[in-house]
């Protein structure tokens, strides 16, 4: 589970999280909407500690993210994380580029690491692409290994910052596809999105993010349908 | 017709001299490569906490090479250390490489996305694993041809050694060129041996570029 309790997160003098409060549970598929600069990007990068917060607590399996003696390393081993810009290993291939953490974080011999990645690739639809360098990949196949390189180290939670923000839009629906699958096989999922009908059909709930807070949370048919507050609908509206 | 008083001994004297430059410029890039490494990667972790070291490698990037060669050899007589001149050579060259390399590799490290460096935290890499598989190899290959243009450099600075006593490939054709007084052909031929070292060098990098070319 994700406990995240009053949460204060600034960079300099500005605040861009104000005191957020949200749970995922285990299974669970939470997506987080909002306009840009609402603050929803960075919670992500709090959650496994990419970022340092100011107030408020962060819990990953009862673990607190953000005091002295956690181990990061190890901590976010169990959350895998997908960013808007893809991130490959450009001198990598794209069967070393899943195989390397595998490897160098868990300590799996070749064989293993390998085995595992070929799992992955395949689950992402990348089998055909093992030897070619990401230069070589479209965006959308870039992405796509991504996932299968934070999926490679089993992670219990995935996290997905904008994952298909960057995309030409004929690419999107392939990662929107791989993210579906992994909500039916049961990941616990927080997704950054700005895809509201994706939000919409993949949620088990949804938040809507404004000026750093949680201004409405609830089931997708409760804040997307209908909502609740006048600012989500106004959100809503202009995104469509 | 065309004669010359120049002998197989004088060419093989001036080959010996080339030999000297390239031992001198293996042993400077050593040298200045792995101290380079060291120094720029703590200029880009640290920006401001190694800021005097940067303002101590700009003294040996702005000095010329000559004064510095002078400078070092006269402390070293009054410091009272035994160096031979070839070593004195070496360390001069080697700090005045290590200068470049730092500025080279400091380049090659920044030019690493974050985006990058924040995936491979987030699968559990280390800052040390991060650095060693991720950012090492990734800016090595944004730094290499500066580094190159370093090498190609250093080796024609070598020359300035002969200041100190060494003789190497320009000291060597000079001493020719004073007793045989032709001085258009040898400093041709020792031109071309300088040309032929340079583009062995260039031909081997531009090889490892293109592999890694063909990789992104």
């Amino acid at each position: 589970m994700i406990e995240i309790d009053q949460v204060h997160k600034s960079f300099g003098d500005l605040e861009v999280i104000k005191g957020v409060d949200l749970t995922v549970a285990k299974g669970e598929v939470v997506s987080i909407i909002g306009g840009s600069g609402s603050g929803k990007s960075t919670l992500l990068m709090c959650i496994n500690g990419l970022e340092p917060i100011q107030r408020g607590s962060i819990r990953v399996d009862g673990i607190e993210v953000h005091a002295k003696g956690t181990d990061l390393n190890r901590l976010r081993r169990k959350i895998g994380i997908v960013f808007q810009q893809w991130n490959a290993f450009p001198h990598l291939t794209v069967l070393e580029n899943v195989m390397l953490a595998p490897r160098k974080v868990l300590g799996l011999g070749r064989a293993e690491a390998q085995e595992i990645a070929l799992k992955q690739l395949a689950h992402v639809g990348l089998s055909d692409k093992l030897e070619v360098f990401p230069s070589k990949l479209s965006g959308g196949q870039q992405q796509r290994m991504a996932i299968a390189r934070a999926l490679a180290m089993s992670p219990d939670y995935m996290l997905f910052d904008e994952a298909t923000s960057a995309l030409d839009p004929q690419l999107v629906g392939e990662v929107l596809d791989t993210i579906r699958l992994l909500a039916e096989e049961g990941m616990t999922m927080l997704l950054v999105t700005h895809e509201i009908r994706f939000a919409r059909d993949v949620s088990d709930r949804v938040a809507f993010f404004r000026n750093g807070l949680v201004h409405e949370i609830g089931p997708p048919a409760q804040v997307i349908n209908a909502p609740q507050r006048p600012e989500t609908a106004e959100f809503l509206k202009s995104v469509r | 017709m065309f004669s010359t008083s120049l002998t197989a001994n004088d060419l093989l004297f001036m080959l010996q001299g080339a030999w000297v430059t390239l031992k001198l410029t293996a042993a400077a890039m050593l040298i200045g490569t792995l101290a380079g490494v060291v120094f720029g990667l703590l200029r880009a972790a640290m920006p401001y906490a190694t800021l005097p070291l940067s303002w101590a490698l700009d003294v040996f990037r702005s000095v010329p090479l000559l004064i510095q060669f002078v400078l070092f050899n006269s402390l070293k007589s009054l410091v009272g250390l035994d160096w031979s001149a070839f070593t004195v050579g070496c360390v001069v060259l080697g700090v005045y490489a290590a200068a470049f390399c730092t500025e080279i590799v400091r380049g090659g490290v920044l030019a690493v996305p974050t985006s990058l460096r924040r995936a491979s935290r987030s699968l559990g890499m280390s800052y040390w694993q991060d650095l060693r598989y991720i950012v090492l190899p990734v800016a090595t290959r944004v730094a290499f041809p500066g580094w190159l243009n370093l090498v190609l450099s250093v080796m024609k600075d070598t020359a300035l050694v002969m200041w100190i006593g060494i003789i190497e490939l320009l000291r060597a054709s000079q001493t020719i060129v004073t007793r045989i007084q032709e001085p258009l052909l040898v400093l041709c031929i020792a031109g071309l041996i300088y040309y032929l070292m340079s583009l062995v060098v260039a031909r081997l990098g531009a090889r490892l570029e293109r592999r890694w070319q063909e990789d992104d």
